[in-house]
């Protein structure tokens, strides 16, 4: 009888893995096929994208596609507008590789007691990271 | 009766992206019960302890957050009331009434949108339909529970921009007291957050002041220990649910606690304990230098996804 060993091992030489490039930073990493890319980081313990929600609603996770193939999930449209999307802007928690990907990290973990001058101007800015917060100023 | 006014938390509404994971978190892992669905998609449901017709409304969307939450008050005459206040006040915008039956179960809703840009509802009617365990003679905890299993919907943490404004409506024309708040800037003199109960709970709704109006933190619901607190650590890692943190302690209303997310990136908590408010308790006060225990009494760290991260 093939054991249940035997089979992982060769589902797991069957899957297909794409190389994932964040540029700037020049972290990589393997992502296996149906795996979302932001989860293939975290499963590695690799750094690099800001990890938020995970589920597509906060926009943390947020990135530029540069290069290569994929799909994506529904991600909230207050996080991605639809032009964004045509620019190959995403959510990597709702991003699948369908190849190798050269991404480049937009998302920002927001600080949490930035003064208020810069989380006035953060707001107002294009691609800015959600609002900051003022538990303490 | 002393508890008069608004009774409680009502109902929250929430915007997921996909019905179909909502449904499999919100009532699998989470353990609340499907009440029914109406012909615009939306999905009602509750928890086993609840009287009334629900508590949680999904409805799918291309965002995610809260859509709004209502209050139940304690009579047609309140409702009404209350109405003619917050209109007095100019403290609301976008008043207007939603018919009865607009909700499943539910009397006429007086809807109107905070200072801080939240979308809250008052009603008087909500159809009781009846908690798990029924009131004759009663277990103590209906069969078949299933998931986490809170007994009801609890508060929900809000964050938006002009604090001051929400507070005021809350306190000054809503009856709410602030149990408890979070202070810092020049000689502590900004009141950063508000935690405010209409009831004998630390709290029933809390605000957060921050820059972007409108924004959703979590949305809670109670469990009884904190044996079932740690029970629920155990089907978030079983359901590969997304942890934000815990279990730890909060500083802030004494609560037992671990916070997820939903598969739309909704927060939610669950969590034990707190205290007994009565109206004539003093506000407690936490200063600047103390906001790490405050949120996280054990670690008394901060973390910013915890913080930043909202829908």
């Amino acid at each position: 009888m093939r054991s249940r060993c035997a089979a992982l091992c060769s589902n797991r030489s069957e899957a297909v893995s794409a190389r994932i490039d964040i540029v700037d930073d020049a972290v990589h990493f393997d992502c296996p096929e149906g795996v979302d890319v932001l989860h293939s980081m975290i499963a590695l313990g690799r750094r690099g994208i800001p990890v938020g929600c995970r589920g597509g609603g906060c926009g943390v996770c947020k990135v530029r596609v540069l290069g290569g193939a994929y799909r994506t999930d529904r991600m909230s449209r207050a996080r991605i507008t639809e032009e964004e999307e045509k620019q190959g802007f995403a959510l990597a928690c709702k991003l699948y590789a369908r190849g190798d990907l050269k991404l480049q990290v937009v998302g920002k973990m927001a600080r949490a007691f930035a003064p208020c001058k810069e989380t006035m101007h953060c707001t107002g800015a294009p691609h800015a990271p959600p609002g900051s917060t003022s538990w303490r100023r | 009766m002393a508890m008069t006014g608004v009774l409680r938390p009502g109902h929250v509404a929430l915007r997921v992206l996909d019905i179909k994971a909502a449904l499999h978190h919100y009532k699998d892992v989470l353990g609340l019960n499907e009440v029914c669905r109406d012909d615009q998609g939306r999905v009602f449901l509750k928890a086993w302890d609840e009287a009334d017709h629900h508590s949680v409304v999904l409805k799918e969307c291309d965002t995610a957050g809260m859509e709004y939450m209502g209050w139940r008050v304690d009579s047609d005459a309140t409702l009404k009331n209350f109405a003619k206040d917050i209109k007095a006040s100019g403290l609301a915008t976008d008043l207007k009434w939603i018919p009865a039956g607009e909700h499943p179960g539910t009397g006429e809703r007086f809807r109107f949108t905070i200072p801080t840009g939240h979308v809250m509802e008052l009603y008087a009617h909500k159809d009781v339909t009846g908690c798990g365990t029924g009131y004759t003679n009663p277990d103590p905890w209906p069969e078949g529970m299933h998931g986490m299993a809170p007994s009801r919907f609890d508060h929900c943490l809000l964050y938006g921009d002009d604090l001051d404004g929400t507070v005021k409506l809350f306190t000054e024309v809503l009856g709410f007291k602030l149990a408890e708040e979070l202070v810092g800037g020049p000689g502590g003199k900004q009141r950063n957050a508000a935690f405010m109960t209409c009831s004998n709970k630390p709290h029933d709704v809390a605000f957060i002041r921050h820059t972007e109006k409108n924004k959703f933190h979590h949305c809670s619901f109670f469990l009884n220990s904190w044996e079932e607190v740690l029970k629920a650590a155990d089907l978030i890692s079983k359901h590969k649910v997304a942890l934000d943190i815990g279990p730890t302690r909060h500083g802030i209303t004494r609560g037992e606690t671990i916070y997820f997310f939903d598969p739309s990136g909704n927060r939610n908590e669950v969590f034990a304990g707190g205290y007994i408010y009565y109206p004539d308790k003093p506000t407690i006060t936490w200063t600047e230098d103390h906001v790490g225990p405050a949120i996280f009494y054990h670690t008394r760290e901060l973390n910013e996804r915890f913080l930043t991260v909202v829908t």
